[in-house]
């Protein structure tokens, strides 16, 4: 790379990213290419609105409710779609069903793909490069470091979204919460339960 | 392309770091990176493909440093001047230029909801040839593109089986390059974990990765 080249790169990244996205915003504000209200219609939605408690209801409508289980696991767009959530990044929805035998595994090893629409936006470690590099190559290391020891004879399934197919984990309802309410069980249903980095405790 | 991204595999990346209780975004200016590049997508000016390709170009020592929204406005910026809608000297000064002319309408904050309830399909309802059934034994092509691809590395001339048909969606490859949707059928492949990683992985294990009839041979 060129003396010049390497000053550009440095150039383009300043130090600060507090002022440098307040700098671009107060720009495109100004160039009339944003709208500072739709802006914060945008953060409102994803720290309000939209965020993992979706995916529990979903979770626990499939846990109380076998005939809408089928229809999630056979088309997961759809019968999320039947409680109303849906839209971006959650356009094209897989649902993956946790068993005895089988446990799955989200991950994005190319970039942070996340169902947004049933999770909210992905937490850091999501996006981070220790978990992007290592789900796939090392998944029952990976689950030990969230505390979930896998024993060799449970099937370990890594689904590493790369194309615009958007997972969402099924996961195991817990034993003793046969007489708890939907509410209740969603209450019990946690995000990560849902990427599959967790099981659902059966006490919240 | 061959790129710090696509580090599925890759040893030496530290422990994952895990914050409880972690807030959707820790300061007003990751949630500024976010909503800016939301709001400006809605323009058109670039797609969902170029968009990632973008993040991919950002200098691999870059990419390692920045955290993940300021990954974002590095590359808003560089969308933001490849399209046009901005110049470097713009960026530079956080002034627009006297003569600049105002843009199109922004997306205002009463179309936001029905925006993200809407979404972007990226799949395409059009008849394309099926090239392989469930099932089937196929091998990763061992193709390294300059360009953005969504073919991993790890997977590369590896081979696996046809596990789901998801249907016929946007080829990132040439749709990031604004080179034409190319739309194709899309399978999640199995490949088990000995084959990707030899015999020190599970015997049990696997991993399922989406891919293109582009990327795929049968095998």
């Amino acid at each position: 790379m060129s003396d010049h080249d390497h000053h550009h790169d440095h150039q383009a990244v300043p130090s600060d990213p507090t002022l440098r996205v307040k700098a671009l915003e107060s720009l495109l504000v100004e160039k009339g290419l944003v709208d500072p209200a739709a802006l914060d219609a945008l953060i409102d939605t994803y720290e309000h609105k939209v965020g993992p408690r979706n995916g529990a209801r979903v979770v626990a409508r499939a846990w109380i409710d076998p005939a809408y289980k089928q229809r999630l696991l056979a088309d997961g767009t759809a019968a999320i779609a039947e409680l109303s959530f849906g839209g971006a990044q959650g356009e094209h929805m897989r649902v993956l069903e946790n068993t005895p035998q089988i446990h799955n595994l989200v991950v994005c090893t190319l970039c942070s793909c996340y169902p947004w629409s049933v999770l909210g936006l992905p937490p850091a470690w999501y996006k981070s490069t220790p978990y992007r590099s290592r789900a796939v190559i090392d998944p029952r290391g990976v689950l030990r470091e969230f505390g979930l020891e896998l024993p060799e004879d449970i099937e370990v399934r890594v689904w590493d979204s790369t194309a615009e197919l958007r997972y969402l984990v099924l996961p195991e309802r817990p034993p003793g919460t046969e007489n708890m309410t939907e509410d209740e069980l969603a209450a019990l249903v946690t995000r990560d339960a849902m990427v599959g980095v967790a099981k659902v405790s059966p006490r919240a | 392309m061959n790129g710090v991204h696509d580090m599925g595999g890759m040893h030496g990346l530290g422990p994952i770091e895990y914050e409880k209780d972690e807030p959707v975004f820790h300061s007003r200016w990751e949630a500024l990176s976010f909503a800016l590049n939301i709001a400006t997508r809605a323009g058109r000016k670039w797609n969902i493909d170029s968009g990632r390709h973008e993040i991919e170009l950002l200098p691999a020592a870059d990419y390692l440093r920045m955290s993940y929204y300021e990954k974002w406005a590095a590359r808003l910026e560089k969308l933001l001047v490849k399209s046009c809608l901005v110049t470097e000297s713009e960026i530079a000064s956080g002034q627009p230029a006297p003569d600049s002319p105002k843009a199109t309408p922004a997306v205002t904050a009463d179309q936001v909801p029905k925006m993200l309830r809407t979404g972007a399909l990226a799949s395409r309802d059009i008849e394309v040839e099926q090239r392989f059934q469930i099932g089937q034994r196929v091998r990763a092509l061992n193709i390294n593109p300059e360009g953005h691809t969504r073919l991993p590395r790890y997977a590369r001339g590896k081979i696996g089986e046809i596990h789901l048909h998801h249907g016929v969606y946007v080829f990132p490859d040439t749709n990031a390059h604004f080179r034409g949707e190319n739309p194709q059928h899309v399978y999640s492949v199995r490949f088990t974990a000995r084959e990707l990683w030899g015999n020190q992985a599970s015997p049990r294990d696997a991993v399922y990765i989406d891919m293109w009839d582009d990327y795929l041979e049968p095998a």
